[in-house]
């Protein structure tokens, strides 16, 4: 069909038993920009494998520009002209910035290709993010993860020999700080005016509502609603995703509890502290810090951990988290390891008891515990990273953004279970970067460039405040 | 673009001190004559040490070096002088077999390291074969060359820095080069991008088996003879050499020049503990300690810098 | 439960079976070849193959600490536990105990000093214990004085005797194998070396003693050396300073064709038997069927290769 530039048509893969698409239809018109929101698991990775040509699809037909079965590798994607921002990074850390453009680029070879090279991504980063301070020549292990994201993106939309006419975002703005990632959203207009595609997949619902002109919805493996944007809200939206069994969004906590119970933990003069300032959680609470992303709050947490006393819930579950040959079971019980020991040795079976009983706690979707962690899902992986720090006998439970890229049911389990666990006398430290979470805390300290700017009280959490304070 | 990295002040430095230390020691070293018998020897240790450089690239590891090297001139002392054609193939053939394990390595995702464990008996083994005892010849064209009194400026100093000048324009410089380096990087984002990760390892396996061709081919010209045992210890002193030189064991990080330095450093250092007339009991060991002391420079030096 | 219903299938996929199934391939062989002797090339596979058996294991325990992670002073703490361990006994029955302890003191020390370099001087583990064994090298030269001590006779007996064809250091070798296959998966520490080795930032945040435990692996690995060296200057009649040389390259070969991840993690004692018989019997077989030194190199070169190979790199967990 003329005008579309991408179909595809009862396209199903399956990996092994394991339908990831199920019978997709869906297009991409030249020019629109599609937003694509879905759980963990619906088949968004696979979506944007298809397309790149990492994969091939089961059975259904795939025509890009009209011709079918020409992606099939990712040299036929970029030489169509698409373009992937995937959602971990792929930039090589030993290289140059300019060294990982001419990586995408094929024809920046011979003389003079790293001049070119370096010109092309300043004049990208220019276009995309006016006012980086990102130099073409640093080494990428030397950016900020902000900054390795902006590289990112930018790299997408430089043009050499064939110019990007469809251009996919995996949770672009994930590391992203507002401002950042609302020059992003503004360059995605610009692009979609000049006719390029943009594919923006991502948990952060209003920005799709914000900047896509329609909006697919994806659940078990299909497309399940696919309108223009201007027809849903939040809700609908996330009503569509979890199949209609969507709860009324939580109720905020009741600010006059635990009024009075000790302070455990007080934070004085740390490097990421004014002096004079202390971060203080008591006995039962749910500490909020916010801030934009990457302002030192990963730090703060990981430089404040003590194994005595906290347990930490990793955001980063890879770099941070998970043992990846381990199994389940025993990804839960390193965290407490004590109260498995019968005469210096561990008990086995005390081990499976209590990975069982977690199971049932944190609704983790595993045939067997035994099972390696790996064939869990993102967001089950996750489940059993809070079960492994609930487990634990610690009083301080750390929490470094843990629910990025978790989908919403997850979400709303933990939160039920972070108010349980407060309630029973555990103190939270919850770093995050969505404004929802937030209010989902008792108090709020606001990070900006490595240091605490306000310290918000119960009834002072406002999203108004907390954006104030961040810049 | 490329400033040179900070990382080579260090094995720069090392290597001045202890040419310094050697100059003062013993005066006459100071000589055209002196270095080129100190220096001597290090060539083939440098590019025995450029091959460990080219693994290193790609995170792997060559424990095959020094009996591939010994290899190389049990055929340079034999075939090459009786029979140029033929040894000319059997080199290309070594090389072709780095390639053809590099391929091996990629397509079973086999841990480097015992591949090329398992190669160096190969090697040894083969060598053993071709030469039971010591001996053989150095082609003469080959001994000429590698004897040849430059005007002026030592030939090992000379050939130092164009082979560390060479190398650092092939991986440091060329588009080329970058793609290698991003598989040691972040190999699976370099193969999103269409390059083909077997194709560069091959690569890079082949190269190292040209260094190290390259490196028997030297050590035979400078002996005059071969023995298949004549390279063991290049294999660790070429790890030890490219670690010295800024190199690291992961993430792609490599120092070409920084590496020739390292080389030349660890050959420098022998003769050093010559000239301080230490027990040869005690050579060893004090050998190990200036490593020890050098690389806890550097590590501290880094720590400092990411602070 | 699986292992009932399907023995075979576990057995494929323990990471040990196939060392085993090569080992018994070449014993095999080496019996059609030699036509007898089976059970004489066995009992020769097990009194060489305990000193691999035994270095192996703590060779393992430190590969399993990750990717970079090995002890390249195994021979050269071999022979500074025998030099002082001999030289101690003076050839006395007496001197056995304080001897022992003694050498084993060394190899904890020198794995104390190694993980010293690696961890405090943050020097990569492969230089590190490399430098310091030239250091260990010197001392033991130094300690020996050039003169051969020949071991009490008690012990000389120990490590030869053989009743019944088993030698009886296997057994100490295999009380050892079946210790540390008990510390791997049953206590804390066991479980620290595989997560540090898996992700050493998150046992970190997991809460494990991440230095204490990884300090404690290259000391283990050291004493491990030093129970060796005790044993081989016994076996063959006084400590000689080259007796380690071969258990530099046979120790990692052992760890990585037993089924040990090299990528950390994941650490298998019965394959370091199952590869130790393996190496030797097939040296022997190579022997038996007459080939030279050259062809009997070229061929365990290409064997160790097939047998990787034929492991596949990448085992499922």
């Amino acid at each position: 069909m003329p005008g579309e530039l991408v179909r595809f048509t009862e396209v199903t893969k399956s990996f092994g038993p394991v339908r990831a698409l199920d019978g997709v239809d869906l297009s991409i018109a030249p020019g629109e920009c599609l937003g694509l929101v879905g759980h963990n698991g619906a088949g968004k990775s696979t979506l944007i494998n298809l397309l790149t040509g990492a994969l091939t699809p089961t059975s259904g037909s795939m025509q890009v520009a009209g011709s079918p079965g020409s992606v099939h590798d990712p040299r036929a994607a970029r030489r169509l002209g698409i373009r992937c921002v995937f959602q971990e990074l792929s930039l090589c850390p030993n290289l140059t910035v300019a060294e990982n453009i001419r990586l995408v680029h094929p024809v920046l070879r011979g003389w003079n290709w790293s001049k070119r090279a370096a010109a092309l991504i300043r004049t990208s980063l220019d276009t995309v993010f006016p006012g980086h301070c990102i130099r073409a020549g640093a080494t990428v292990s030397s950016l900020s993860l902000t900054e390795r994201q902006m590289v990112e993106i930018a790299r997408a939309f430089t043009t050499t020999d064939v110019a990007p006419r469809l251009v996919i975002l995996d949770e672009p703005t994930s590391s992203l700080d507002a401002s950042t990632a609302s020059q992003l959203l503004a360059h995605i207009r610009r692009m979609t005016q000049q006719g390029c595609s943009v594919l923006l997949v991502t948990h952060m619902l209003h920005e799709v509502l914000e900047s896509a002109d329609r909006i697919a919805v994806m659940s078990d493996g299909r497309v399940v609603g696919c309108d223009p944007a201007d027809a849903h809200d939040r809700d609908s939206l996330v009503a569509l995703m979890s199949g209609g069994t969507h709860r009324a969004s939580v109720a905020r906590l009741a600010a006059d509890r635990r009024t009075g119970s000790s302070p455990v933990l007080e934070v004085r003069a740390q490097a990421g502290l004014k002096a004079g300032e202390s971060l203080v959680a008591n006995e039962g609470e749910v500490i909020g810090l916010g801030g934009l992303a990457g302002h030192g709050q990963t730090e703060f947490l990981v430089d404040l951990f003590s194994a005595r006393t906290m347990a930490i819930v990793a955001g980063d579950r890879k770099r941070d988290g998970v043992f990846p040959l381990w199994s389940i079971r025993e990804n839960i019980s390193v965290g407490a390891y004590r109260k498995h020991l019968r005469h210096g040795l561990l008990d086995l079976a005390s081990e499976q008891a209590s990975a069982e009983d977690w199971r049932g706690r944190m609704k983790i979707r595993a045939p067997d515990m035994d099972n390696p962690i790996l064939s869990l899902s993102g967001g089950n992986q996750q489940k059993a990273l809070f079960a492994r720090a609930l487990d634990s006998d610690a009083r301080i439970i750390l929490m470094d953004d843990p629910m990025r890229g978790v989908d919403v049911q997850t979400k709303q389990d933990v939160y039920a279970m972070i108010r349980a666990q407060a309630a029973a006398g555990r103190t939270f430290l919850w770093y995050t970067t969505e404004m929802d979470e937030l209010y989902e805390c008792d108090r709020v300290y606001v990070f900006r460039e490595g240091r605490i700017m306000a310290a918000l009280g119960p009834n002072e959490i406002t999203e108004e405040r907390v954006l104030q304070a961040s810049f | 673009m490329h400033r040179l990295d900070a990382r080579l002040l260090l094995p720069v430095a090392t290597f001045v001190i202890l040419l310094g230390a050697i100059f003062w020691l013993q005066p006459r070293t100071m000589s055209y004559f002196g270095l080129n018998l100190m220096l001597n020897l290090a060539v083939p240790l440098a590019l025995a040490t450029l091959a460990q450089m080219m693994f290193l690239t790609i995170n792997d590891l060559d424990l095959s070096i020094g009996s591939f090297v010994g290899l190389v001139a049990c055929i340079t002392a034999t075939w090459l002088h009786d029979r140029p054609w033929l040894g000319v193939l059997a080199l290309l053939g070594c090389i072709a077999s780095y390639a053809a394990v590099g391929a091996l390595v990629q397509w079973r995702q086999l841990p480097s390291i015992v591949v090329t464990l398992g190669m160096s008996f190969v090697w040894l083994g083969l060598a053993i074969l071709l030469l039971p005892s010591p001996g053989g010849n150095a082609p003469d064209w080959l001994a000429t060359f590698v004897g040849y009194h430059m005007p002026l400026v030592p030939l090992p100093i000379v050939a130092c820095v164009v082979i560390g000048l060479f190398t650092h324009a092939l991986m440091m410089r060329t588009s080329f080069g970058v793609v290698l380096r991003g598989m040691g990087g972040f190999a699976r984002a370099v193969e999103r991008a269409g390059w083909s990760a077997l194709r560069a390892r091959m690569t890079l396996y082949a190269l190292a088996g040209c260094f190290g061709v390259l490196s028997g081919l030297a050590l035979v010209g400078l002996t005059t003879s071969a023995d298949a045992n004549i390279a063991q210890r290049y294999t660790l002193l070429s790890v030890a050499a490219s670690i010295l030189g800024g190199c690291s064991f992961f993430g792609g990080r490599i120092a070409p020049i920084g590496t020739v330095i390292g080389a030349l450093t660890l050959a420098l250092a022998s003769s050093a503990l010559t000239f301080l007339h230490l027990g040869a009991d005690w050579q060893v060991g004090a050998q190990g300690a200036i490593l020890i002391a050098v690389l806890a420079l550097r590590a501290l030096t880094a720590r400092e810098r990411e602070a | 439960m699986n292992r009932a219903a399907a023995p075979l299938r576990w057995l494929v996929r323990q990471p040990w079976s196939w060392s085993f199934a090569a080992a018994i391939l070449v014993w095999l062989v080496a019996a059609v070849a030699a036509g007898q002797g089976a059970g004489g090339a066995l009992t020769a596979a097990l009194a060489f193959g305990t000193f691999t058996m035994i270095v192996g294991l703590g060779q393992m325990v430190v590969v399993t600490l990750g990717p970079g992670n090995v002890d390249l002073s195994i021979p050269s703490t071999i022979a500074l536990a025998g030099v002082i361990a001999m030289k101690l006994m003076d050839g006395s029955n007496g001197g056995i105990v304080p001897g022992i302890l003694a050498a084993l003191a060394a190899g904890a020390a020198v794995g104390l000093a190694n993980a010293g370099l690696v961890f405090l001087l943050r020097i990569p583990p492969i230089v590190a214990t490399l430098s310091a064994s030239f250091i260990v090298q010197s001392v033991a030269i130094e300690v020996g004085g050039g003169m051969l001590v020949k071991p009490p006779p008690a012990l000389a007996w120990f490590s030869t005797a053989a009743p019944l064809g088993l030698p009886l250091a296997a057994f100490v070798a295999l009380a050892l194998s079946l210790l540390v296959k008990l510390v791997l998966a049953r206590t804390i520490f066991g479980r620290t070396v595989s997560a540090i080795g898996q992700n050493r930032r998150a046992a970190r945040l997991a809460g494990l003693q991440v230095n204490r435990v990884a300090v404690a692996t290259y000391a283990l690995s050291g004493v491990l050396s030093a129970v060796c060296g005790v044993l081989l200057a016994s076996f063959s009649g006084g400590a000689s300073l080259d007796m380690g040389v071969e258990y530099l390259l046979s120790s990692i070969a052992v760890v990585v064709i037993g089924g040990t991840s090299v990528n950390g993690g994941r650490a298998s004692p019965a394959g370091v038997w199952g590869a130790a018989l393996f190496l030797f019997l097939l040296v022997s077989m190579l022997n038996t069927l007459g080939f030279g030194a050259g062809t009997r190199m070229v061929l365990t070169g290409l064997v160790i290769i097939g047998v990787i190979t034929a492991a596949g790199g990448e085992r499922a967990a």
